[in-house]
């Protein structure tokens, strides 16, 4: 394929957040000491471990059309079953992790089937799947229970190296092996295309036979699976669970995911894009961190505004992919159009 | 003929509650020819062919495939059978790829991941086979719809299709991409593929088909070679020479004489590809014009162009002789051009308002909303239409959704009135009423046009045109093709008029 070919309406919005992200990355290492260094930009994926896994089951439920909302109190959720087997009932971490990653699977599925099922919107399900696993986690305890179990506190500190001075955590690994397993997942499997279809055109998903519902579903539960692994994450990075762990975090990934370049209407967008998406909002967050004079708020603020422009330009494309249609001819041959004039 | 057919349909016979769509009818299907199912609105042609492909079941009769009876229940099915449909709406999905649309569904795979090289080198064969050389990796919205189509046949044809159903597939192409679609299906009937092609479009028919079977209100008409059967006698078979009801066809008498020398609406040359060739129309106020033509021929399609809905390429609209740019329905509005949209059920009234409330909706919503009209005066305005229009209900207040379908037509009519338009654009206006209601619909209209309203009639019974019309603008294929006085004119000649020279 031609890298002409390549760009297009569909993955431009993905070239441009890249550069952007070179941009800002280039912006800090010219305005701050320090800045520009590997390390730097590998704390962005180890801080940002959890943030990338529940952004990849969202950019799969966005891209059907839907939407997640209970994402971040699944994360809460998980942080605090986890903390209280492991502190208060001594379980091992290799029986809790597989536990609460199929519990997280579940929830999504159990909002999936409410979905699929009784065609509830998607909106008000993972609102309701929001309430729920938040009010869940005060039923556990209402305070912060940390974490203090040694092979626990030994996975969350390991750190594997890349040459001297480099290094990512456990957690950073395992983001980007999901992110692997994400891109073959979409690209190259039925499931995958099928999630793609249905943003397109769920009608007609339908009429050419391809598993809509079951598709759906899935998509929920991959969702569920996801915000759980992310908040495993959050357990080996905070080393406590709390129920106002993760708040807002849905918000994070659905920003994560269009600025990624993931349209909220379904059918386009990358899951690699919200690696970058995550990313950019990481790097504002070591900017403003390594400006110091400036209030944390101001991360809200920039991420509020590359949002909104994110969207615009989408918009743009969209309009202009229409009208670069008409310049690409593909069958009207010139004297064929004159005649068409006359 | 030369050979066996492929499918037939024997007496297949489907009601819905309350309705007879299909009673008797016969079809065959023969290898390597394109056999056109002709009819008007209500025909039967769409229950036809979900029953073929298993959409709808039958009541009874019998579908048989190379001699063997076939009970298709669903799409999937008919299509393992060998039975592929193009739908008349382009099924697929806008944002994958081209190849990936022929095979989404039934992906090779190697080993746990799709063979996109197969896929890639297959869908290019695919296409090519039917004359189509496009990059199969590109998504399938960059492509005109035409392409679309072709990518949808492509698809239907993957799967080793015997018969293949194209269900109104030129309706929204353009004369070039039409001649694209008509090769490649030459291109299948060298392949001996039974191609069951449906159309509105007379020309069309004609340059594709070699077969052709009319239905009529469910029934089977009969089945002609095309080139054994004349315009002229195909459209009378698709329309029938039924006795109209008393007094229907007749016009009443005195002629409604121009109010003015000048035309209101003078439209010269608009048009749009796709939608209507160039155009001339002259409306005049006091007098009806009506759009006669069978469907799909373009009636609609002028109006919206009229009323701004739909952008026009060429033309030029004059009210009043001074030029006017129409591109949407609110310039269209303040003009004094008032629409009463075909679909009355979504386009037109809002169910749950009450009868008062959809009156006076245009009136309020061009007022604006900082201009309330008093409860008072709705009342006053609701009831003097109602009484007015002859509107059957207790009182104003009750919702309209609960109104028979003609008095809901009055309602609509009275919402437009309300707002004294200059002229009125009547789309279908007695579709789905019965016959007293009709009559009386029709009797406003031309009361109203006595008050020097200029009124554009569309309707697909052409004897309701010729009833209401003081001078009929002849359609067909999207193009005009003559005008007729009204009082002059009979069925016959408007018929003929549509069938063009060769009748």
């Amino acid at each position: 394929m031609n890298l002409a070919g390549t760009i297009n309406t569909r993955t431009l919005p993905l070239l441009v957040t890249s550069a952007l992200f070179a941009l800002l990355f280039g912006f800090g290492s010219v305005s701050y000491d320090n800045f520009f260094s590997v390390q730097v930009f590998l704390n962005l994926l180890i801080d940002n471990a959890f943030v990338t896994v529940v952004a990849i089951g969202m950019t799969f439920v966005i891209l059907t059309g839907g939407i997640d909302l209970s994402v971040g109190s699944i994360v809460a959720l998980t942080t605090m079953v986890t903390a209280a087997l492991v502190e208060q009932h001594h379980w091992s971490i290799w029986a809790v992790v597989p536990l609460v990653l199929t519990m997280g699977a579940l929830f999504g599925l159990l909002m999936g089937s409410l979905i699929h099922y009784f065609r509830m919107q998607p909106f008000i399900v993972t609102l309701g799947g929001m309430f729920l696993a938040r009010g869940l986690c005060y039923v556990i305890s209402i305070d912060s229970i940390a974490i203090t179990d040694p092979t626990y506190a030994a996975v969350s500190e390991y750190r594997i190296a890349f040459g001297e001075e480099a290094f990512l955590s456990v957690s950073a690994i395992i983001a980007l092996l999901t992110l692997a397993l994400a891109i073959f997942l979409a690209q190259y499997t039925r499931f995958g295309r099928t999630v793609y279809a249905i943003g397109g055109n769920e009608r007609s998903a339908l009429l050419m036979g391809l598993p809509v519902g079951r598709t759906k579903m899935l998509v929920y539960t991959l969702s569920g699976f996801c915000s759980a692994l992310g908040g495993v994450l959050v357990t080996f990075y905070m080393l406590s669970g709390y129920g106002l762990h993760a708040l807002g975090l849905e918000m994070d990934a659905i920003a994560a995911a269009v600025i990624g370049g993931t349209l909220l209407t379904g059918g386009v967008g990358y899951v690699a894009g919200s690696l970058v998406g995550v990313m950019i909002l990481g790097v504002i967050q070591s900017l403003i961190a390594f400006d110091g004079s400036l209030s944390s708020w101001w991360t809200r603020i920039a991420i509020g505004v590359l949002l909104c422009s994110f969207c615009l330009m989408q918009r743009l494309l969209e309009r202009g992919g229409t009208n670069l249609g008409f310049l690409f001819s593909y069958w009207k041959k010139p004297e064929e159009q004159a005649d068409a004039v006359k | 003929m030369a050979a066996e057919p492929v499918l037939v349909m024997q007496d297949i016979c489907k009601s819905f509650p309350g309705v007879t769509a299909l009673k008797d009818a016969q079809l065959r299907l023969f290898p390597g020819e394109v056999h056109a199912v002709m009819g008007q609105n209500g025909a039967g042609k769409s229950t036809l062919i979900k029953v073929l492909t298993g959409v709808e079941t039958p009541d009874s009769g019998e579908i048989l495939l190379n001699g063997r009876a076939i009970q298709p229940e669903s799409v999937d099915a008919a299509q393992k059978l060998g039975i592929s449909t193009v739908f008349q709406e382009v099924n697929l999905c806008p944002n994958l790829s081209v190849a990936e649309n022929i095979f989404i569904g039934r992906f090779p795979m190697r080993g746990l991941a799709i063979d996109w090289k197969t896929i890639e080198r297959e869908a290019q064969a695919a296409l090519a086979a039917l004359n189509i050389h496009v990059d199969v990796t590109r998504t399938l919205s960059e492509f005109p719809v035409a392409i679309q189509q072709m990518v949808a046949i492509a698809r239907a044809l993957s799967t080793e299709a015997q018969v293949l159903i194209l269900d109104e597939p030129t309706s929204s192409l353009d004369e070039d991409e039409v001649e694209r679609l008509f090769d490649a299906l030459r291109e299948l009937k060298r392949k001996n593929i039974a191609i069951l092609f449906v159309t509105h479009f007379l020309d069309q028919t004609y340059a594709i088909s070699d077969r052709i079977t009319v239905l009529r209100n469910g029934e089977f008409v009969g089945e002609y070679p095309a080139s054994e059967l004349s315009r002229l006698e195909l459209i009378n078979a698709m329309v029938g020479r039924e006795i109209d009801e008393a007094g229907y066809a007749a016009q009443d008498g005195e002629s409604t004489s121009p109010h003015a020398e000048r035309p209101f609406v003078s439209v010269q040359g608009l048009g749009a590809s796709g939608r209507i060739h160039p155009i001339d129309l002259d409306i005049y106020r006091g007098q009806v014009l009506g759009l006669g033509g069978l469907l799909g021929s373009g009636r609609t399609e002028t109006a919206r162009l009229l009323f701004g809905i739909d952008r026009a390429e060429s033309g030029t609209i004059a009210i009043d002789g001074a030029p006017v740019r129409l591109n949407s329905p609110r310039k269209a509005v303040r003009q004094g051009i008032a629409f009463c949209p075909e679909d009355r059920k979504t386009e037109g009234i809002v169910a749950d308002l009450s009868i008062r409330e959809n009156i006076i909706l245009a009136l309020q919503a061009r007022r604006g909303i900082f201009r309330y009209l008093p409860r008072r005066v709705q009342s006053a305005m609701a009831d003097q239409f109602i009484k007015q229009l002859g509107i059957r209900t207790p009182d104003a207040e009750k919702p309209i959704g609960q109104l028979s379908g003609g008095n809901q037509q009055k309602a609509l009519l009275a919402r437009w009135l309300a707002t004294e338009p200059k002229m009125l654009i009547l789309d279908e206006p007695t579709r789905g009423i019965d016959i007293a209601a009709k009559l009386e619909i029709m009797d406003l209209v031309k009361a109203q046009c006595r008050k020097g309203l200029a009124i554009l009639f569309i309707s697909s019974e052409m004897s309701e045109v010729l009833r209401v019309s003081d001078r009929i603008a002849v359609l067909r294929d999207r193009r005009k093709v003559g005008e007729i006085d009204g009082k002059a004119a009979d069925e016959q000649s408007v018929f003929r008029m549509i069938a063009g020279a060769e009748a």
